[in-house]
């Protein structure tokens, strides 16, 4: 509950952002040898990495679908990533958002291309200061690209929230922590189809109408820089 | 899913873009429910909900245990899903997975996003005991849905449910003290197939649909959202959805008062 921290004074926040402004962000891709894919994602103090392995056969057997490919996602926090020190391995939150992450990539995929492989997605969270589902998911959609998996498109994430009952862009972790709603997105940024959509905190229907509507925004930022670290690997090969 | 054949999901699919289901459903209509109370003589609130052929039983248990250290006078609510092997030929024995968790996760956000228990009334002594509430949903027979009907169960466990007495250290279950829910949280997962919008898909439409959403509605506010599966939506049709799911949950309110 936040009941004396102000975390907004005259449209600023407290570092200083608009309420429509995005952390400053960076993205790399390439930045594993052997993984078929990988990518890096920064926003302000939240960063993840990413590795893509496959198309490659699906082991047990009986998982593989004869007419399709399959996407698998893990999702994890480093130990070190938070303030105290996090057991090891995926939680039952990290679970959660594993399964929600193959949700929002599978659909820009072209899955139907490989019936009875899996595609692998490994996030890791390097440090956590909010919106890590959305940073991991930044990584890992220019790691899909990285690999040479066939896509429609690529994946952008963000979060909006409401802070002090006023709708804010990508919460950071003061933010998320005493905020009312907080509500992270994925999108095709050049088709506008939402491919994960979380919610939690009390609202309504015009509130959620202009928090996605900064969360579009928002995303379609994001997918400018990792167009950008991707069009750059080409220049470094050239 | 082993079990659904391709024909039945072909039919399903010709159906729903004609505007009818195979069960003979209107595109906006739950299956027939029924919700049964104290079915778990041992649990201080239980209910079993059938929806259509899927059936969810809801434990609830009081406990005392040591707060976490963020809130040490707030009591603990803790849900948890079990899939087990019974439910579902494609349901394996061992701890929960992806669905499981996904489904505990949900039900537990809509109730705790909207202060549905009142949680800080259930401090037995600062930094040192409170109650804990544990929500067990227990999944008998799988045909779609499981998330509608675990959160009507949980909320009519929980309605039901009395806190047990506590005195020298002990739990004592054979007194009876009130427990008051605040809310009434109410789920609802609407899915997607073309331009077209299903309520409480089955087992065989949770198979085809290109993607769901589960929207958790109390009487005036939206307290939680999951997007399911694996396609995407619009912003607007996101938008109609809520609504939609808000016009149900307000039918679905009348079964639970």
């Amino acid at each position: 509950m936040s009941e004396n921290k102000e975390l907004l004074k005259n449209g600023k926040r407290i570092d200083g952002r608009g309420i429509e402004d995005l952390r400053d962000m960076e993205a790399e891709v390439g930045i594993f040898k052997r993984a078929d894919g990988s990518g890096y994602f920064r926003m302000g103090n939240t960063e993840a990495v990413a590795a893509v392995f496959g198309p490659r056969e699906l082991h047990p057997k009986h998982r593989q679908k004869p007419k399709r490919g399959i996407l698998q996602c893990r999702y994890n926090l480093t130990p070190f990533s938070v303030e105290d020190r996090k057991r090891p391995g995926p939680s039952r939150r990290g679970k959660e958002i594993g399964k929600v992450s193959e949700g929002a990539l599978s659909s820009i995929v072209f899955l139907e291309e490989f019936p009875t492989a899996t595609i692998d997605v490994y996030m890791e969270v390097i440090s956590a200061d909010a919106g890590t589902r959305c940073v991991a998911l930044n990584a890992a959609s220019i790691a899909l690209a990285d690999a040479g998996v066939p896509m429609k498109g690529l994946i952008s994430a963000c979060a909006a929230g409401k802070i002090e009952d006023t709708p804010v862009l990508d919460l950071k972790g003061e933010e998320d922590k005493d905020g009312q709603v907080d509500l992270p997105i994925a999108m095709n940024a050049e088709t506008g189809d939402i491919t994960l959509l979380q919610m939690d905190g009390m609202t309504d229907i015009d509130e959620m109408d202009e928090m996605l509507g900064l969360a579009v925004k928002g995303c379609k930022k994001v997918a400018e820089k990792q167009r950008e670290a991707l069009m750059k690997t080409f220049e470094d090969s050239k | 899913m082993m079990d659904i054949t391709e024909i039945e999901e072909q039919a399903a699919l010709d159906k729903i873009k004609s505007g009818k289901r195979l069960d003979g459903r209107g595109l906006k209509e739950f299956r027939d429910i029924k919700i049964e109370t104290g079915v778990a003589k041992k649990a201080e609130g239980s209910a079993k909900v059938t929806l259509g052929d899927s059936k969810v039983i809801v434990g609830v248990k009081f406990g005392v245990g040591h707060p976490f250290p963020d809130t040490p006078d707030e009591g603990i609510l803790m849900v948890n899903a079990e899939l087990g092997p019974m439910a579902s030929p494609n349901f394996e024995s061992g701890p929960p997975g992806k669905d499981a968790t996904e489904l505990s996760r949900v039900i537990d956000r809509g109730l705790r996003e909207c202060e549905a228990l009142p949680l800080e009334d259930l401090c037995i002594e600062e930094g040192e005991k409170v109650w804990k509430i544990m929500v067990d949903i227990h999944v008998l027979d799988h045909d779609g849905n499981l998330m509608d009907a675990s959160a009507l169960g949980a909320i009519k466990a929980l309605k039901e449910a009395y806190m047990p007495g506590y005195e020298d250290e002990k739990v004592l279950r054979d007194q009876e003290q009130e427990f008051k829910i605040r809310k009434v949280p109410i789920a609802c997962t609407v899915g997607k197939i073309d331009d077209k919008y299903i309520i409480d898909p089955d087992l065989v439409e949770e198979e085809i649909v290109d993607g769901m959403v589960t929207v958790t509605w109390t009487e005036e506010e939206l307290c939680s959202l999951q997007k399911r599966g694996n396609g995407g939506f619009k912003k607007d049709e996101l938008l109609k959805i809520f609504e939609l799911a808000k016009e149900k949950t307000t039918e679905l309110r009348k079964i639970i008062e």
